[in-house]
């Protein structure tokens, strides 16, 4: 038992640095598309930390509308976008060390604060199972106005977008 | 029981964020920026399911509100590949600095 723990925990910490290094090479490789494919990875890898926070149904909602929707959009967006041309000019603006510099100030600021804080941890809430089943009365139940509302932006937006992306006038 | 603590998934979901912001603040072209959202709000999502999942009352809360955010997340993917599409078709650009006919 005590190693299949150690096992675990190997697992969560070698996702965790996986995920990571994939989002390092989103924001910094050249070629977009190679961009989008360390994107899935990297989403991939927050599916696997959701399956280490017990939220099965996530992953998969994760893993069906990042990977399987999101990212068919994006590649398509890149693939229609996209001209040889591009690859030689650089492909970031002149912010990258400012940037890179509020952004440690910034983690290190929260990781200070993050470690101060005694967090109250609530052992029902740990082992409590949460299915689809579950989640479906709570979202038809006590979240039933922000579900309605959720619904509509969703259609409208994705009107919008094709209102937009039409070609004929 | 739980073998890992709380903060770790919590400076996981920092790093991710920042990461997110730095790629949303230098990328040129406005599909490398969309790539950085989507990357922030993956942050945001962990940081839902993994307080819900440790200090909530309600564990399922948390899960909820992840699953509204992966739907505005898909609402912003389309409405900004759109609106890029829209632009490369009347403009023939896809970097931020070329969209600037709605500055003063």
């Amino acid at each position: 038992m005590e190693f299949l723990y150690f096992l675990a925990k190997t697992g969560f910490y070698a996702t965790a640095l996986v995920t990571l290094g994939s989002a390092v090479l989103v924001v910094t490789l050249r070629n977009l598309f190679h961009c989008a494919l360390a994107l899935i990875l990297c989403l991939l890898g927050v599916a696997a930390t959701y399956l280490y926070l017990k939220a099965e149904f996530l992953a998969m909602i994760q893993i069906l509308l990042y990977i399987g929707a999101i990212m068919t959009l994006l590649i398509f967006a890149i693939m229609l976008t996209n001209r040889l041309a591009d690859q030689s000019v650089s492909q970031t603006n002149r912010q990258s060390l400012p940037a890179f510099a509020l952004l440690a100030v910034f983690n290190v600021f929260c990781i200070a604060s993050l470690t101060a804080v005694p967090w109250k941890i609530n052992p029902a809430s740990l082992t409590a199972p949460i299915d689809a089943k579950i989640l479906g009365a709570h979202l038809m139940g006590t979240y039933v106005f922000p579900f309605e509302i959720i619904s509509v932006v969703l259609i409208i937006a994705l009107v919008g977008a094709v209102i937009l992306g039409r070609t004929d006038q | 029981m739980n073998p890992i603590p709380l903060n770790h998934f919590v400076i996981f979901s920092l790093f991710l964020f920042s990461i997110g912001l730095y790629g949303a603040l230098t990328r040129r072209n406005v599909i490398g920026i969309l790539m950085g959202i989507e990357l922030m709000l993956n942050a945001a999502n962990i940081n839902l399911i993994a307080f819900s999942r440790y200090v909530s009352q309600s564990p399922e809360t948390g899960q909820i509100f992840a699953i509204f955010v992966i739907v505005l997340a898909a609402c912003a993917a389309a409405i900004g590949l759109a609106i890029v599409l829209a632009m490369y078709q009347n403009r023939k650009t896809v970097r931020a600095e070329d969209i600037h006919i709605l500055k003063w």
